[in-house]
């Protein structure tokens, strides 16, 4: 089987049944030439073929040094080209908002309440999403021409039931006007069109769709193509398991437009620096002030402040409990309801300008609870302003429970579902020791016996994201864009930035292993193998399907 | 565990080949098996989110109800000739249905719906996760339960056990499922297949010859359950009596477990969520027919009872219950929503449901009436309610096994 020789090791007499009479110990050490295996199935999104000899030249110590800055790693200028079409990723929010208007956001510009784009092609499409909106509300608007009025009967059939490349080639050899008729009055062709069209088609029909979707392709197809191109495999598998960490959802009001730059400037850039840095990002970023509900929790306003016809508003203690519970101390961390509640009196003020309109953190002074504040037995005195909150990020981001938790998580992720107990106790130590310095835990875990044993060798169990990104760089795929294995890692049960819970997904393995979730994952493989999956080819290594679906490919 | 739990199964289609049994001598082996014509099925909906029951389940009588939440009520039910859209749908005089539940209102005065109240885990955690968690390990308070209740409450295996005799709508399966006994999580029942019949050999026996026992044991289930459902999910599914299922997931999932309920498949479970109840933010529009909650209650009512017209006589083998981790604040608060609380409600519907009565003592909002003077505070163990369907509508006597250390005290609800 290809996926044999691409991965020494499975099947091998060496991985033969391992008969385990308590718990792991994690003690015996895999064969020094699985450690390059197990190096670039934990810390990468799966080997691509000829990565094992690659690491191997370099030498295993000075390679994983490397991943751990990721800045040293040239970029992979396919990646780099491939992202360029992708010009969300590089805006700022508010430009988000402007460049690629919700038909709310395009109604206020119609309007004059905000201001028109400059680019004139962008103007007429904010015309026309209003136009679309108006209709869609019974409004009287001029109705659309017919499909029938506007094309003869013999190009009605070539673009609907031509080959690809007859629709494409007829479709190129339209004026612009015409094309433009035909993406707006024929979905099905649009659809059609899309998987076999040049980046710049595909951007014209995404924004013919709407706008404001394509801020949420470009955050999927930005994910997954790094998942796959990237040299920084360490920063891309870590920038996941941190946004999960600090999980936001996409499909939350205005969080549609805050989540590109939450990942981009809050999440990706502190994951292998300091974790109080990380924390007081998402702390401040609109993302999470948004999805947890901060920005609008406020204290106790003196009477004549408050203007009759205002909203009753006050504290929301949504952040506060997810805080303590899900991002530092844990649930069993030893905080009670009196910290929650303490905590949000903290962090009332921290807030949002114009949070629709892509605005940034702001501290409002007026809307702060001044009062004095005890949280987890630390007084914060009367006055403090904004530092309450950054008072509270101190205490939580030092605190032992933190430490523990967040080497826990890291090696679940890593290590094992069950990790031992004592790597969680050395990685807290390594926290605590040097201020929650993710990158020296980080290396606390890979220095350890535990990382390299054989209980933790190929016994975990991927996620869908993990399955679906390692199986592409397995048959060393070519992605022209990745829309639909975004949507066959939601098939396998990982919908991507759409977790609604404040949890994130779980970091078990066994989690998703299910009936429906194996099915999903057969599907996919033979899908991928057969290349059925638009956008993906298979490169020169090919990989049967049967391979890619089998129970040893699940694992890694 | 997981060895166990392929040796405990002892499937008769393993012995007559299972890809290869007609589906007609499917259906009779369970038949067979059943100790009356049709098994006793029970249908389990979780809210995930913490739903707030107040708004849900209204106390319309309770004067402290309106004066907690100023701006986030259900107005009180109007006489008969005020036709107001927005206000509570009278029960007994002092509980009323939100509005957006009046497609269950039917269900409830032909008997066949009852409400408890100030039901829930009493487990003071007011975190989602582990509250989820408990509820569905069915041991609140303690944390390595290692299965999940519904899965203790399938009754031991017998000689002979459906492949599908427990059923979760959705792509993971939930903790309340998870277990010893075999149960599959199912997204849809069209797509639940190896699209390609040759490679679905090559992976049955890929799996069937795997070394991890957990990937084996599930492939197995998972081509078990495979083959149990291909006759069926050929079949264009038409909904009997017009029942009118809500565009969307949570619809999708009750249709499809009508679906198999009917096919005759042996399943005795099912499970479904519906997502989105943590209104911590403008809970209700400025009507209380309106808005967010009001919306998903519209989505959940109607689902419930699309599901019950559907079902028709079917109903008689069946009881639906549902749930949610705990209940959210008394008072309303900053920011017209809700914080997390305690107790909730519970609804449970069925041909042998006793219904038409809201169930619980009910403790009152007052200040010193308060769950940590903030909650309402809890009067029913949700165990009592589930360990009560268990018992007496699947018939499962070993309530010790799926509730341990706990005696659930029947209500009457069967």
């Amino acid at each position: 089987m290809a996926v044999l020789c691409l991965m020494p090791g499975w099947g091998s007499a060496k991985s033969a049944k391992k008969v385990v009479p308590k718990g792991p110990s994690f003690s015996k050490q895999i064969a020094p030439d699985q450690r390059v295996w197990q190096a670039l199935d934990r810390l990468t999104f799966g080997p691509r073929p000829g990565d094992a000899e690659r690491v191997n030249a370099l030498g295993l110590k000075k390679w994983i040094d490397l991943q751990l800055h990721p800045a040293r790693i040239p970029e992979n200028p396919t990646l780099e080209a491939k992202l360029k079409t992708l010009d969300t990723l590089g805006m700022t929010s508010d430009e988000l908002v402007s460049n690629y208007p919700s038909p709310q956001v395009a109604k206020l510009m119609v309007n004059g309440q905000l201001p028109m784009p400059t680019d004139p092609d962008r103007q007429m499409l904010v015309r026309k999403i209003v136009d679309r909106l108006d209709r869609a509300q019974g409004q009287p608007v001029q109705t659309p021409p017919a499909p029938a009025d506007l094309f003869t009967p013999a190009e009605l059939r070539t673009l609907r039931a031509g080959t690809p490349q007859q629709r494409l080639a007829f479709f190129d050899a339209l004026p612009v006007e015409r094309q433009d008729q035909v993406l707006e009055t024929l979905p099905g062709v649009r659809q059609a069109l899309y998987d076999n069209a040049p980046p710049e088609l595909r951007r014209r029909i995404d924004l013919s769709a709407g706008p404001a979707q394509v801020v949420v392709r470009d955050l999927m197809e930005g994910k997954l193509l790094r998942a796959i191109y990237s040299g920084r495999q360490l920063e891309e598998v870590l920038t996941d398991f941190w946004f999960n960490h600090f999980n936001v959802y996409l499909d939350k009001g205005a969080d549609h437009y805050l989540v590109t730059e939450y990942e981009r400037d809050a999440i990706r850039p502190h994951v292998l620096g300091k974790f109080r840095d990380l924390l007081e990002a998402t702390a401040k970023s609109p993302a999470m002030l948004f999805y947890l509900d901060n920005w609008q929790s406020v204290g106790p306003a003196p009477a004549p402040a408050r203007a009759a016809n205002q909203a009753r508003r006050g504290l929301n203690e949504n952040y506060g409990r997810e805080l303590m519970e899900l991002h530092t101390l844990g649930v069993d961390g030893g905080y009670t309801q009196k910290d929650v509640t303490e905590v949000a009196r903290c962090f009332t003020g921290w807030t949002i300008l114009q949070p629709q309109r892509g605005g940034d953190f702001v501290f409002n002074p007026r809307a702060h609870d001044n009062g004095e504040k005890v949280v987890l037995g630390v007084k914060i005195p009367a006055g403090g302003g904004m530092s309450d909150g950054e008072k509270v990020l101190d205490i939580l981001a030092r605190h032992p429970s933190t430490a523990h938790f967040i080497s826990r998580e890291l090696a679940q992720r890593f290590v094992a579902d069950a990790p031992p107990a004592a790597l969680v106790d050395r990685m807290a130590q390594t926290f605590l020791k040097t201020g929650g310095d993710l990158r020296e835990v980080m290396k606390t875990m890979l220095a350890s016996k535990e990382f390299w044993s054989v209980d933790a060798y190929r016994t975990k169990m991927k996620s869908p994201l993990d399955l679906v990104v390692s199986a592409v760089r397995a048959e060393d795929g070519q992605v022209d864009y990745a829309l639909n294995l975004a949507n066959q890692v939601a098939q396998l049960g990982e919908p991507l930035y759409r977790k609604q819970e404040p949890t994130g997904y779980s970091n078990l393995g066994k989690e998703w292993v299910n009936t429906a979730g194996l099915l999903a994952r057969m599907n996919f493989a033979l899908q991928l193998a057969d290349n059925r999956i638009p956008g993906v080819k298979a490169g020169t290594t090919k990989v049967a399907g049967i391979d890619l679906g089998s129970p040893e490919f699940q694992k890694h | 565990m997981t060895n166990r739990r392929i040796f405990l199964r002892n499937s008769a289609l393993a012995m007559v080949g299972a890809g290869a049994a007609p589906l007609w001598l499917q259906r009779a082996l369970y038949a067979a098996d059943a100790p009356s014509p049709r098994k006793k099925i029970l249908v389990a909906i979780f809210q995930r989110g913490a739903a707030d029951g107040l708004n849900v389940v209204v106390p319309h009588g309770e004067k402290a109800y309106y004066s907690l939440r100023p701006t986030l009520s259900v107005p009180r039910p109007t006489s008969s000739g005020d036709k107001r859209d927005d206000a509570a749908i009278d029960l007994d005089g002092f509980f009323g249905l939100h509005p957006s539940l009046a497609p269950l209102k039917p269900l409830f005065d032909q008997d066949h719906l009852a409400i408890v109240d100030a039901v829930g885990s009493p487990d003071p955690t007011r975190s989602h996760f582990d509250a989820q968690d408990y509820m569905e390990s069915g041991t609140p308070g303690l944390k390595a339960t290692a299965s999940g209740w519904m899965n203790r409450a399938l009754p031991p295996a017998e000689r002979k056990v459906s492949p599908v005799r427990a059923v979760a709508l959705g792509p993971v399966l939930p903790r309340a499922m998870s277990g010893e006994r075999p149960a599959i999580a199912l997204q849809t029942l069209a797509g639940f297949q190896v699209r390609d019949a040759k490679a679905a050999r090559e992976f049955e026996n890929l799996y069937a010859a795997s070394e991890d026992p957990v990937l084996g044991g599930v492939g197995r289930e998972t081509f078990e359950a495979v083959a149990m459902l291909q006759a069926i999910q050929k079949q264009t599914y038409v909904p009997a009596a017009g029942a009118d299922y809500p565009r969307g997931r949570f619809g999708d999932s009750l249709r499809q477990i009508a679906q198999l309920i009917k096919a005759d498949v042996g399943m005795e479970m099912a499970f479904a969520d519906i997502g989105g109840w943590d209104h911590h933010v403008n809970e209700m529009g400025q009507r209380a027919s309106e808005g967010q909650l009001p919306n998903l209650l519209r989505e959940f009512g109607q689902a419930l009872a699309a599901f019950w017209q559907d079902m028709g006589d079917r109903m008689a083998d069946v009881a639906l219950v549902t749930m949610s981790e705990f209940g959210r604040t008394a008072r309303e608060n900053g920011n017209r929503g809700t914080d997390h609380g305690h107790a909730n409600c519970m609804f449970a519907m069925g041909g042998g449901i006793h219904g038409g009565k809201v169930y619980g003592r009910w403790p009152g909002l007052q200040p010193e009436q308060l769950y940590e003077s903030r909650d309402l505070a809890l009067t029913t163990d949700f165990r009592d309610v589930l360990g009560e369907l268990v018992a007496r509508h699947l018939g499962n006597p070993s309530l010790t096994d799926v509730f341990p250390a706990y005696a659930p005290k029947f209500l009457g609800l069967v």
